[in-house]
């Protein structure tokens, strides 16, 4: 069914920085994977993991929980639907 | 256990209404060298790897999820507004008939997804090239569907997948090495 969302240049702005960063994360855990020594990798590992955390804490303030299970809060009332889901936007 | 993240992976934007490309795209939604063969392959595979790569198996398993989400997010976008009318020229009536507009796990030929498409012979060298060769079939569909696709969008988000791909393929050759070293380091003593 079509539920197609009206949503604000701010809301694709920040989601395109959270895909940015979290690619960055995907990248390096598949190549610390298999080069578990290296400490550069490491490093900007952590600073990427950091910068996500940072990103989605600003998007979850304006639209609502990316996660859940506990691991984004909720508001009241229950408000995981506020967030779109991916392929309506 | 795993968690879902409201996003996709890269974004996926289409330009028009396409089921055309849709039922190409369905190959690698439940085709033979397609997403959820690859993210059962490896998930299934980990729990008898070596230690050494049984991380590497898990991870790339959990991002083909997100590659699977985003073919998805393709095939419902370029098919939610066409006519049936539209869905029958376009190849996909026998497609229409059984399922309406829902997405199914079949190939683009129609035929449903099967796990004789996915191995595990318990044995880590031969799992690790049987997924490099599943990459590298991946990687080969991917640039069939993009010599036969016209539209900028989903070509972008294809490009990205194709890499991935790659990358995918990569890290297996190297996990390979990881176990030959481990398989030649215990031959000295």
């Amino acid at each position: 069914m079509t539920h197609q969302k009206t949503l604000p240049d701010s809301y694709y702005q920040l989601m395109e920085q959270i895909q940015q960063v979290d690619f960055v994360l995907v990248e390096l855990t598949l190549y610390l994977d298999t080069h578990p020594d290296d400490l550069d990798a490491i490093n900007q590992f952590n600073q990427a993991a950091y910068e996500s955390r940072q990103l989605k804490n600003t998007f979850e303030k304006q639209f609502g929980p990316l996660m859940q299970f506990g691991q984004s809060f909720s508001n009241y009332p229950w408000d995981w639907k506020e967030a779109p889901w991916p392929w309506q936007v | 256990m795993w968690y879902y993240e409201k996003k996709l992976q890269y974004p996926v934007k289409v330009s028009q209404c396409n089921p055309r490309l849709a039922k190409y795209l369905i190959e690698q939604y439940g085709g033979a060298d397609g997403e959820l063969s690859a993210a059962l392959r490896y998930l299934n595979q980990r729990y008898t790897i070596p230690d050494k790569v049984v991380g590497l198996l898990n991870d790339i398993g959990t991002e083909e999820f997100a590659h699977l989400e985003m073919i998805a997010t393709m095939i419902y976008k370029l098919t939610k507004d066409a006519t049936p009318e539209q869905l029958v020229e376009a190849g996909m009536g026998a497609h229409f008939v059984n399922h309406d507009h829902a997405l199914f796990y079949h190939n683009a030929a129609g035929a449903p997804w099967t796990a004789t498409y996915i191995q595990a012979k318990g044995d880590p060298i031969a799992d690790l090239y049987e997924d490099i060769a599943a990459e590298e079939k991946a990687r080969a569909t991917y640039q069939w569907i993009i010599d036969v696709s016209d539209d900028p969008f989903i070509n972008d988000s294809l490009k990205f997948l194709r890499e991935r791909e790659i990358v995918h393929s990569q890290r297996f050759h190297e996990a390979v090495e990881i176990l030959k070293e481990e398989r030649d380091r215990k031959k000295v003593f």
